[in-house]
């Protein structure tokens, strides 16, 4: 799976896919719905989210794919009418049980955001170590090591590693959003969601975060949500199609675009609807 | 018509050209000239006719000098500008952290409806009357400053001589009694601006620190306060020009003593005290020494104000409050 994947390679079969890889799901849903008052947004889905492999949620405007995402790191909590029923599952452990804390669930389940969100009176390096002396961190030699490894991790350490001191607001827009990732991935987490991350930028700017997400996926466990199906095609390994808060389809990116099973699924791709 | 001639590019815009937008245009200038007008005859008219006192004692002289007696008709501005700064300076500091702390708690902590309830509030208190404010002070604070002033004031004479000097005459009126008065006025100006500005927050700078793990105290002090720093900055600015020029609850509770050096406890003086106090009987040089001293405070409110504005616009986060 190193290569990227198109849409005109061979479909794999799941199974297949699961011996020679040993896939393992990093995160699983079972059930999971979000109610917005008495309104559904997400209807019972169940989805496994594989380690260290791409996963990406597409489907048309208003479908519940940003929904779902929001749900699997708790994000919910913050809406005070919105309310999630199921099961999310990572590392064994249902995030939606009582006493389970969601600061803790959003320090191992990282988010990058549509817009890209720099902290505006922070300086790269104070933005990409801010989860980390949240943690308590405070030594130099760990904070400065951890903004290193994040920067080249999000392939942002050649561009700005003469001015670490430098406002984040300073940067481009494809430059602030590669700091966003840089910063979700200071903390290690095990999974980083990123909505709709290139929604906001330019082509080549996208490029560079698409080429980012092939050698991230080696660290972190990614799900993507994006309306751009060409991308999905190009940077995930699993594809979920969402259709009015349901989850239509599920499986290998591969199989999913060349050979879907429902015939709604086929309507999207082939540009029938969407 | 000849203020619709004023209005510049009529030719090239065409949002001017029709004669109701011009007029309209014309109009709006007039007034804005206004505005600019008014303010620069306040300050012509006390800069003028306190002329005199600069004249006589120098402009340093006056600045400086400590003297004030209207029998040997000797003046200097130095106590009153001091205890104007002073005052205003303390009941801003004192001010800051309960402000900002109604702020975070009426946007981010309280339900809906007593946030609604302390806006409300808030607006009630900033347009309460100022000499009501004066009463209070008088009537309560006051009291109630004296019994623990007194009791500092023996504690410091048994423990701490030195402190003595500083802390002045345990009267109740005086120093420190402005400086609360003061700070209880400027609170809902300083609040009520903060709090505005933290509402505009956009949700994405939140999310962004939540989704790092962080705390709701943490959201706030890592990506709410810093982002909203413009706005708070603006309501500290306005809380100091209203304690720079507050009159009357000040003259209630100062004491109006202008003999340097002004204690603690004791009783101080400010600019407007001390025009309000001397306006009346006032003529000849001392006349033009109060004026001048109004001159002053139109100078100090200007130049802070002006300091103000470029430093809430160069904190400003793109360029909003």
């Amino acid at each position: 799976m190193e290569e990227k994947q198109s849409l005109i390679s061979p479909p794999v079969p799941l199974a297949q896919l699961g011996e020679d890889q040993n896939l393992k799901p990093r995160m699983e849903t079972r059930g999971l719905s979000v109610y917005y008052g008495k309104k559904m947004g997400v209807g019972s889905v169940t989805m496994p989210i594989y380690t260290n492999q791409v996963t990406a949620l597409i489907g048309p405007s208003g479908c519940g794919k940003t929904t779902f995402l929001r749900a699997l790191n708790r994000m919910h909590d913050l809406t005070p009418i919105a309310r999630v029923e199921g099961e999310a599952i990572l590392d064994g452990q249902n995030i939606y049980t009582p006493g389970v804390d969601p600061v803790e669930i959003r320090r191992k389940i990282g988010m990058v955001f549509q817009k890209p969100n720099p902290f505006p009176t922070l300086s790269i390096y104070d933005n990409v170590v801010a989860g980390l002396k949240l943690l308590g961190v405070g030594k130099k030699s760990v904070l400065d090591e951890a903004a290193e490894r994040s920067l080249r991790q999000s392939a942002l350490w050649d561009e700005v590693k003469d001015r670490l001191r430098a406002p984040g607001m300073s940067l481009s827009g494809g430059q602030q959003q590669r700091l966003c990732i840089a910063r979700a991935l200071a903390v290690q987490p095990e999974v980083l969601l990123m909505d709709e991350p290139t929604s906001a930028l330019d082509p080549i700017s996208t490029q560079a975060i698409e080429d980012l997400m092939t050698t991230l996926k080696k660290h972190v466990t990614i799900v993507i949500v994006t309306h751009n199906m060409q991308q999905a095609a190009r940077v995930s390994d699993f594809t979920g199609y969402f259709l009015t808060g349901e989850l239509v389809e599920f499986g290998p990116t591969n199989t999913l675009f060349t050979a879907p099973k429902d015939p709604r699924t086929e309507a999207y791709i082939t540009g029938r609807f969407g | 018509m000849a203020t619709v001639r004023t209005q510049s590019r009529p030719s090239t815009s065409p949002l001017y050209r029709a004669f109701g937008d011009r007029l309209f245009a014309g109009l709006v200038l007039l007034l804005c000239l206004l505005i600019i007008g008014i303010v620069l005859l306040i300050g012509w008219q006390l800069g003028w006719n306190g002329a005199r006192a600069f004249e006589v004692f120098g402009i340093v002289g006056f600045l400086s000098s400590t003297a004030w007696n209207p029998v040997t008709d000797v003046y200097g501005a130095w106590p009153f500008i001091l205890g104007t700064l002073i005052t205003s300076l303390l009941a801003l500091a004192l001010a800051f952290f309960p402000a900002l702390a109604v702020a975070i708690f009426a946007t981010e902590y309280a339900p809906r409806w007593l946030g609604n309830v302390l806006s409300y509030a808030l607006e009630l208190l900033a347009s309460l009357p100022s000499v009501i404010y004066g009463l209070w002070g008088l009537s309560v604070l006051v009291p109630a400053l004296r019994g623990v002033q007194q009791s500092l004031f023996l504690w410091a004479s048994d423990h701490a001589q030195w402190l003595l000097p500083v802390l002045g005459n345990p009267i109740g009126i005086g120093l420190s009694a402005a400086v609360m008065v003061l700070a209880v006025m400027v609170i809902p100006y300083t609040a009520s601006l903060a709090k505005d500005s933290i509402a505009l927050v956009p949700a994405v700078q939140r999310e962004a620190a939540y989704g790092l793990g962080a705390t709701k105290w943490e959201v706030i002090r890592m990506a709410v306060v810093p982002y909203a720093r413009g706005g708070i900055l603006a309501g500290v600015i306005l809380g100091l020009t209203r304690a720079l020029g507050e009159t009357m609850a000040v003259v209630l509770v100062i004491g109006n003593n202008k003999n340097l050096p002004f204690t603690l406890f004791g009783p101080a003086t400010t600019i407007p005290s001390a025009i309000v106090n001397e306006f009346g009987e006032a003529q000849g040089l001392q006349l033009s020494s109060l004026l001048a001293l109004g001159f002053i405070l139109f100078l100090i409110s200007g130049v802070l104000n002006l300091l103000a504005a470029w430093i809430v616009k160069r904190m400003s986060v793109d360029g909003r409050l």
